[in-house]
This record gives C-alpha cells, sequence and structure tokens, in this order.
C-alpha cells in the first residue's frame, strides 16, 4: 500500500505518526470545538468577556434556552417533514428510472440519462424564479410539501445517474432467466432487481437525507416563517435575533447539526459508498 | 439482448409490447417532475431575462437590455472577478483531499474513526461551517482576530476588510470541500493495485516518484470526481456568502449566485428580469464546465470505461 | 402562517347567543402583522381586543410572520391570499405595492376621520399622487445616545454643535475611546448617520430632493455633506471594523463605556438598558447643529396599516383604520410599543427619552422617513453600500460619488 505502511518504518517515525495524528485532529476541528465549547459556555462569562478560558461552569441550560425560547423545535420537525418525503419520493423515481435506463437498450437512453446527469449541475439561481412561481401557482408555497416537491424532482437527477450505474453493475442472468419464465417487467423490477438494490437504495438515501437537510438556498426561497421553515432557514433568522449572543448561536448551529451527523455516524459505511461510487473504476 | 420467443400461445398486446414500453412506463414520473422543476424553469429564466419585471406587477419586454446593462454594471463585474478567485482557490481542495488521504492512509489502531473525523466538516450544513467561521473572524473576540492581534499587534477582522473578505470565505468554503476529496481519495486509495505498487517498490520507486508515476494514473476517476465537484461547489457558493457576509462590506464578497438572488428576492430587490440575466450569465460559465464534463462522461461510456 | 383565533372566548359568547337569540351575523377581518417580538406583539393583541369590545360583531383573525420573514411574504401573499388589513411602512417603501396597484386608497377614511389634521405630521409620506394608502399609527426618533460617564471620564461637554462635537472626538481618541460608534454589518446604520449629515448641511427640502433623484450626487452640495463627515471618519474618531459587526454588537460598545455616542432610533434604548445602562448615565441629544441658521428636521421612521386591493371585507377594514388613528387608540398603543404616537391630540408617557424625543419631532422642522424608505430601493441598496464604504476607505469618496451618480441616472428615469 502507498505511502509506505507506518509499521515498516522507524520506531521514531511511528511514535512521530501517532503524535502528529491527534494533533492534527485538533487543528482541522478547531473551529468545530471553538464553538461547542462556546455553546456550553455561560452567558455570564461572554459578558465578562471570557471567551476563550474555561468555562465557569457548564452551561447545559443554554441548549435548554435555545428550545424554550426558540422556535428551533419547530424548525427541526419542519426539517423532517422536508427530508423524509424527499428521500422517499426521489429514492423511488431513480429506483423505476434507473431501472429503465440501465436495463433497457433503447433510442434516447443516453440523451436521458446525460439530461438527469447535466441537470444536476445546473446552479440553482436559473430555476430559483420560474420554480418560484410555479410553487405560488400551485398555492404550495410557504409549506413543506411545495418545498419536498422541488428536491424529489431536483434529487432525481443525482440519484437516477446513481441508480442506473448500480444496475448496470448488477447480473443480468437473473434478469434474462425470468423473462424467459415469462416474468412481467414490473415483476422483475419488484421482485428481484429491487431486493439487489438495498446497498444502493441505503447509501442514497443516507446522501439524499444529508443533502435535503442542510440545504439552505431553496428553504429560504420556497419558504418564509416559522412555521414552515426547515433549521437551516430558522438558524439564519435566529442568528439575526441572537446578535451576540454566541453561546445561543453555538448551541444552535450543534442542534441544527446533529442529525446529518448522527446518520453519517450511525449509516457511515453507506454514506461513503454512496459519495465515492464511480470514484473507483 | 435476445428477446425469447414465446410459446404457441397467442400473447395480448401488452404482452408483445411490454418490454419496449416498460422503460417508458418507469421513466415517465421521472422526466415528468424533472422535466417540470428543472428543464422548463431553465427556459423560462432565459425568457424572463427579456423582460423588466418587479414581480409584483406586470412584465415588460425590453430585449436585451438587461444584458447591456449587466455589462456595465460595477457590481456584475466584481462578482465576475469573485468568481474566478473562488474557482481557482477552491481547485486547491483537491491536492489538500489528496495530502490528507496520503496522511490517514495507514492501519494503525483508531485510524477508522480519525478518517470519520476529518470527514466530518462535511457532513453540517453549510450555514452552520459559515457561522463557525463568523465567530472564528469575528472582530474584538474571534480566535483568528486575537491570533493576528497576538502576532502583530493589531487584529485583522477578515470580514470587514473589502480585500480579506473574498479569502476569508472561501477559507470556510474550503474546509468542508477538502473534507469531501479527501474521502474520494481514501476510497481511491483502497482500491489502488497492491502489486503494481510493490512491483514498482522492487524496481525502486519511493516517494514523490512512486506517488507521480504509480498512484496517481490510477486514482484518475477519484481525481476527475473531485475536480467536477469543486469546481460545481465553487460557482454554486451562495450559504457561505449569504451567512457570513451578505455580499459585504459593500459588495466586496459577492458572487453572481448571490447577486442574483439580492436582485431578485431580497429586501432591496424587486428585479426579476435582471436577476434571470444574471443566473443566464452564471448558467453559461457552468455550461462550459458542464459540457466538458459530460464530454468525458460520454468517452468513458462508449469506450467502455 | 400562525392562524391565531382572536378572542375564541368572546366569538363563542356570541355563538351562543346566537344560537339563542335571533341574528347576530359575525363578520371576519384578516389581519397579516409582523409584530413578531414579544412586546409590539402584547401591544398589537391589545389594540385587536379593544377593536373588538368596541365592536362586538367584528372577529379579528390575525396571521403572525416573523419580521424579517414578513418582508418576502408580503410579495406574493397581496396577490395570492390578499388579507383584509396588513402592515407596512411609509414613503418610498410602500410605493411599489401602490405602484403596482395593491394597496387601496384610503383618502376617503383620512378625510371623514379628520386625518389630515390630526396625522398632519406624517400626511407627506402616505400621500402618493396626492392620495393617502394607509393608515400611520407609529413613529420613533432618532438621535445621538451618549454615555455621560464617558464624558465625565474625558471632561467632555454636551456639544452644542457640529464643531464642539468633532472637538470632543479628539479627547475621546487621546483616551482611546470610540467617538462614534455603529455596526453596519447590516448597511442600514450607516444610513442613520448619512440622512443627518445631509439634514443638517443642507436641510430637510434638499435632502428630500437628492432622494427624490432631482439632485446630482456629484454636486457640490454632497460634497460638502461628505466633508464634514469626513471630519470624524478621517482621524479614525469611528469604530474600526464596523462593517462586520450587528448594531448590537456597537450598542455593547457604548454599555462598556468603549465608545462615547450613537447615532441611534429608540428602539435602542432597551438594549442599552438591559446592557445595564441606567437612566443617569444614558444620555440623548439632538443631532448638532452642523450649519448655522438650517432649521432642524428629524427622521422619524413611521410604521403603517394598509388595505391590500384584494380584500374581502373593506368596509369593516376601513372602520379599523379610523379606529387606529384615533388619538386615545394610539395613545394606548404606543405607551405599550414604548415609541411615538402620529396623532397630535395623544399623550406621551413620562420615559424621559420619549418625551425628549415627543418635544423634539412635535418642534421639528419636517420630518424624513429614513434614507431606506425615502429613496427607491434599489437607490437605498447602493446608497447604503456607498456610505458602508465611505467609512472604511474615505479616500474613495470621488468614486464613490460617481457610481452612486451613474445609479441615479439609470434608477430615476
Amino acid at each position: 500500500m502507498f505511502p509506505r505502511p507506518i509499521a515498516q518504518r522507524s520506531r521514531n517515525a511511528r511514535i512521530l505518526y501517532q503524535v502528529a495524528l491527534p494533533i492534527s485532529l485538533i487543528l482541522w476541528l478547531l473551529p468545530l470545538l471553538g464553538v461547542a465549547l462556546t455553546s456550553v459556555r455561560p452567558s455570564s462569562d461572554l459578558a465578562a468577556g471570557n471567551y476563550f478560558g474555561m468555562p465557569s461552569h457548564i452551561a447545559f441550560s443554554n441548549y435548554y434556552d435555545v428550545f424554550a425560547n426558540s422556535p428551533i423545535a419547530q424548525y427541526i420537525l419542519n426539517s423532517f417533514k422536508v427530508t423524509i418525503p424527499t428521500v422517499i419520493g426521489a429514492v423511488a423515481l431513480s429506483c423505476m428510472a434507473g431501472f429503465a435506463l440501465g436495463v433497457y437498450k433503447f433510442r434516447g437512453n443516453l440523451i436521458i440519462f446525460f439530461l438527469f446527469v447535466a441537470g444536476n449541475f445546473v446552479p440553482f439561481q436559473i430555476l430559483m424564479v420560474p420554480v418560484r412561481d410555479l410553487t405560488l401557482s400551485l398555492g404550495v408555497y410557504n409549506t413543506t410539501t411545495g418545498l419536498a416537491l422541488f428536491h424529489i424532482a431536483f434529487q432525481t437527477g443525482f440519484c437516477t445517474l446513481f441508480m442506473r450505474n448500480f444496475i448496470r453493475a448488477l447480473p443480468r442472468e437473473l434478469i434474462e432467466a425470468a423473462r424467459v419464465e415469462g416474468v412481467a417487467e414490473w415483476r422483475i423490477f419488484w421482485y428481484i432487481v429491487v431486493p439487489l438494490m438495498r446497498p444502493a437504495i441505503a447509501a442514497l438515501s443516507v446522501l439524499v437525507f444529508t443533502f435535503i437537510w442542510n440545504d439552505y438556498f431553496w428553504a429560504t426561497v420556497l419558504t418564509t416563517g416559522a412555521s414552515t421553515q426547515p433549521v437551516t432557514a430558522g438558524l439564519y433568522s435566529l442568528n439575526g435575533q441572537w446578535v451576540a449572543a454566541w453561546h445561543l448561536v453555538s448551541a444552535g448551529s450543534i442542534i441544527a447539526a446533529l442529525p446529518p451527523v448522527a446518520m453519517f455516524f450511525l449509516m457511515q459505511k453507506h454514506f461513503i459508498a454512496g459519495l465515492t461510487f464511480g470514484a473507483v473504476k | 439482448m435476445s428477446v425469447t420467443q414465446s410459446q404457441s400461445k397467442p400473447q395480448s398486446w401488452w404482452r408483445r409490447n411490454q418490454q419496449a414500453l416498460t422503460p417508458w412506463l418507469f421513466l415517465a414520473p421521472g422526466i415528468f417532475m424533472f422535466s417540470v422543476y428543472v428543464v422548463w424553469p431553465i427556459f423560462e429564466s432565459f425568457r424572463l431575462s427579456f423582460f423588466d419585471w418587479d414581480g409584483l406587477g406586470t412584465k415588460e419586454y425590453i430585449g436585451t437590455q438587461n444584458y447591456s446593462e449587466l455589462w456595465g454594471d460595477r457590481n456584475f463585474i466584481i462578482s465576475l472577478k469573485n468568481n474566478v478567485i473562488w474557482l481557482v482557490l477552491y481547485m486547491l481542495a483537491v491536492p489538500a483531499g489528496l495530502f490528507i488521504a496520503l496522511f490517514l492512509n495507514q492501519t494503525v489502531a483508531g485510524i477508522r474513526m480519525y478518517k470519520s473525523l476529518f470527514f466530518f466538516p462535511f457532513v453540517i450544513s453549510q450555514v452552520v461551517v459559515g457561522l463557525m467561521f463568523s465567530w472564528f473572524y469575528a472582530p474584538n473576540f474571534g480566535l483568528l482576530f486575537k491570533l493576528t492581534e497576538w502576532l502583530t499587534g493589531t487584529g485583522i477582522a477578515v470580514l470587514a476588510d473589502p480585500d480579506l473578505v473574498t479569502y476569508g470565505v472561501i477559507a470556510a468554503g474550503l474546509w468542508p470541500q477538502i473534507a469531501y476529496c479527501m474521502i474520494l481519495y481514501l476510497t481511491g486509495l483502497n482500491n489502488v493495485s497492491a502489486d503494481q505498487v510493490e512491483a514498482a517498490r522492487l524496481d525502486g520507486a519511493k516517494g514523490i516518484k512512486m506517488l507521480w508515476y504509480v498512484i496517481l494514473p490510477q486514482l484518475r476517476p477519484a481525481t476527475f470526481i473531485a475536480v467536477v465537484v469543486t469546481v460545481i461547489g465553487a460557482l454554486r457558493s451562495f450559504d457561505l456568502i449569504s451567512i457570513m457576509t451578505n455580499g459585504g462590506p459593500f459588495g466586496s464578497s459577492r458572487v453572481l449566485s448571490y447577486y442574483m438572488y439580492e436582485q431578485a428576492l431580497s429586501e432591496y430587490g424587486f428585479r426579476m428580469g435582471y436577476g434571470a440575466a444574471i443566473a443566464v450569465v452564471l448558467f453559461g460559465i457552468m455550461m462550459f464546465f458542464i459540457a466538458g464534463f459530460i464530454w468525458k462522461m460520454v468517452r468513458d461510456e462508449k469506450g467502455g470505461y | 402562517m400562525l392562524h391565531l383565533k382572536k378572542t375564541a372566548g368572546l366569538a363563542l359568547a356570541v355563538a351562543l347567543l346566537a344560537g339563542t337569540s335571533a341574528i347576530a351575523q359575525q363578520r371576519t377581518l384578516v389581519f397579516n402583522t409582523d409584530t413578531s417580538d414579544p412586546a409590539p406583539r402584547a401591544a398589537f393583541d391589545q389594540l385587536i381586543a379593544d377593536f373588538e369590545a368596541e365592536n362586538p360583531d367584528i372577529d379579528v383573525v390575525v396571521n403572525m410572520f416573523d419580521h424579517e420573514g414578513y418582508k418576502t411574504a408580503i410579495r406574493n401573499f397581496l396577490t395570492a391570499d390578499a388579507p383584509d388589513l396588513a402592515n407596512w411602512y411609509a414613503g418610498n417603501r410602500m410605493a411599489p405595492f401602490v405602484n403596482a396597484g395593491q394597496f387601496m386608497d384610503v383618502s376617503d377614511v383620512w378625510e371623514s376621520a379628520g386625518f389630515d389634521d390630526t396625522l398632519a405630521s406624517a400626511r407627506a409620506s402616505m400621500t402618493i399622487d396626492d392620495k393617502q394608502w394607509g393608515v400611520p399609527y407609529t413613529y420613533y426618533q432618532w438621535g445621538i445616545y451618549y454615555n455621560k460617564d464617558v464624558y465625565a471620564q474625558v471632561g467632555a461637554e454636551v456639544p452644542t454643535n457640529w464643531d464642539e462635537f468633532v472637538a470632543n472626538c479628539e479627547l475621546f481618541k487621546a483616551a482611546g475611546i470610540d467617538c462614534l460608534t455603529t455596526g453596519t454589518s447590516a448597511l442600514w446604520p450607516a444610513a442613520g448617520i448619512f440622512d443627518y449629515m445631509n439634514l443638517r448641511t443642507n436641510g430637510y427640502e434638499f435632502h428630500m430632493a437628492l432622494t427624490a433623484g432631482e439632485v446630482e450626487w456629484t454636486d457640490q452640495r454632497v460634497r460638502d455633506t461628505f466633508a464634514q463627515w469626513a471630519r470624524i471618519v478621517e482621524p479614525g474618531y469611528m469604530t474600526a471594523n464596523h462593517a462586520a459587526i450587528d448594531w448590537q454588537d456597537a450598542a455593547a460598545l457604548l454599555v462598556q463605556g468603549r465608545a462615547a455616542n450613537y447615532v441611534m432610533g429608540n428602539f435602542a434604548v432597551a438594549t442599552f438598558m438591559d446592557g445595564g445602562m441606567t437612566a443617569d448615565n444614558l444620555g440623548f441629544m439632538p443631532f448638532p447643529e452642523i450649519t448655522p441658521g438650517i432649521p432642524r428636521a428629524e427622521d422619524a421612521p413611521t410604521d403603517t396599516v394598509h388595505i391590500p386591493t384584494g380584500a374581502t371585507n373593506v368596509a369593516d377594514a376601513k372602520l379599523f383604520l379610523a379606529f387606529l388613528g384615533r388619538a386615545d387608540v394610539q395613545t394606548k398603543l404606543n405607551a405599550a410599543l414604548g415609541q411615538l404616537p402620529v396623532n397630535n391630540q395623544s399623550t406621551v408617557g413620562d420615559d424621559q427619552y420619549l418625551s425628549a424625543g415627543f418635544e423634539m419631532l412635535s418642534n421639528a422642522y419636517a420630518l424624513a422617513q429614513f434614507f431606506d424608505r425615502d429613496a427607491p430601493a434599489e437607490m437605498a441598496k447602493i446608497g447604503m453600500e456607498g456610505f458602508q464604504e465611505f467609512m472604511v476607505r474615505p479616500e474613495y469618496l470621488e468614486d464613490i460619488l460617481q457610481r452612486l451618480e451613474a445609479a441615479r441616472v439609470r434608477i430615476y428615469q
């Protein structure tokens, strides 16, 4: 393996490496550590100017304050209301589309495929005004439904790319055999292909969950107000209200970041598989 | 793919045609949603850019006036310049990611945890990243301010300085981007052929030579994806600017994606047509890169990888 | 949008009554509002309860929006789902909606309720095309808040004119204190300073002409304003790094005694008090005179209520507006808001800052609405960025003025 395995190097090199690892990690995560520390720092410390020393006591009450005195619980609920339907919708649509594009040869297959791929890369701003107008005329402006609808449509691009490549790598014999038996196509899809796609579905679900949870732009464009905004846009307006209240801003940020982080640690394998699919030949 | 002839029983029209029709049926919902929310809006934005519209009243056709105004608009030029800076500096994420991946590519105890933690910044929302770095850069008490004060006597408030602000925001954006590239390379490194490495070692290759001639060529797919996502990420940057500077001070950190939003939808922005024109320009720039990527992907497809 | 059924109890009682007696028809009034902060919210709850008490057959349904979200939401709900009443602001801020035909002309209410007399000070800012488009209910003063302890510390006297103010700045600078503080990351505090510099250097009529696009930004008189402003910017008497902090951060500087003066609106008093200042050490003064002899005009941003053109219950909406403009109603509402009533027959509470403000505004030559309400939106944004840039790098003044002038030509055609 490359670089040369550390076990083969001198003892000094090994020690150096073992020391360098934690130091580099702390340096890398310094902003995060700083914010985490500030989130449990009591506000009296901040008022007195104690920003970096040890907190005078661990103020978990900051978290309580954030929940009790701001609509952050509502924001988080809204995030779930947008994210979960999007994951379900995008994965379902892309399974079907990926199946169509991956299993069948027909004219226009590649063109449609590349349309999905290209659409995934467009800047959001080119879509902003028409999508907003469309959402208004459909009557779902400022609803979690409207936001979810957009995300389902947009994520279909990336997810279809993923699913189609995955399906192409599946063994064809099963499908062929089923066809010989006279099994209907949709049955092939549902009973044979979908079970084989489970790892891909897991990976994609985790990824889409993270992307949608962390989306900020469309949350700002399509929703206003605490009853519908997800936590990213909510954090922006809370930041505006909590000026100079860094202990609250930090606590709010940590809370907003928790679900994707939890998802990441629980489903690491799937997460990384999803991101790196295609990075390997 | 051969279509096996069925038995002598006469088949219904559906059974005969289902293989041809099924893909279209399965594609239909996906294509429908995608066309409505992605394809049509692109054309609609193009159309809107030829109008003068405040989002409230009637649209007024003005031809290419928005574009000629853009050309002379100082804010547009600044945004464009900033976008170029973003693009160039963001590419640092690729070698930085490679470097960290190489650093972590060992099998000591607990390395898995280290890899996960190094990847952490990518998992959190850009809004949270922006807030973290705002705190880091804050005047009077921010860590960076204190550090520069300790080193040079006067603290530097990065976000207040029109010359430094874009670099400050880019630094914030690089943090998760490097993590992303790192994970791509880590996976790629896992799949580097051990035989080739051993053979090269026996030949006496090591260090930089090994990296350049043996490892990197095998990492090409990873590098390709890393470059793609980094370019897209650089041109798309909106969240960080919105949360950290609002384009300030006095527009110095503005980029096209944020300028478009400001003109069309913000508190003082009532110019939907003008905003659409800016979006079209941004789209044009990105299309240049997207076309390049797609072309390469098509070549890979046709060549069977 | 949160639907808060107001006075559900009253409605229930009426319904019961209706069940037992004959008719009692309940009419609803839908009110979209952005008074989401605790104090304004309580004040409005009381206002609506009082209105419903006087008009038992009307039921007001309130849709509460958060303060910032409202500014984008209003652009949609005026067409998509128009309420009967909506909060907004006066001056050029209401112009886009008036010009798009989305606010209703309420000149008839002004005439019949006598507002032309009682709401005279705000009439100009509510008028476009000789018609009135809403009813103002509150405004608040702007001026200079200062830290008396800091003044005593360096031995400075309260200045009576700009020369004295600048002389004091030297004293403060020597003691390592910011003479004037501000936090411009949201841009509008910079506009407050410009408004006063211009109103004091050139007068109200010139300032109105400038914001109306009738005067060039490269005019010598504009240069005079900036020259006066440069007297505190160039020697570094202002807070450094103001472009990266919010107004509340700057308020903390005044509270901590690290700054001496702050050009701000009266809403900041609550923040100063929260930080620990008291009526003893927090001083208020009208912005000092610059050009001798210019009659004193003040910034007094006005909040208003309008009727959207798409409203369903117009008759009752007009009733509400007539109610809102009444002297006693405005007295009570503003006592709760901690701001000033527009109605010149109303009375003001005895908070010393409010009294000082009321005195100052009642005797003012004229009232401006604040730069981002007097100038059209796009000009306001470009202007405020220019003011912020001037305070960061005053050597770029020429470039800034050229840019503002080019924008003026384009925007005001």
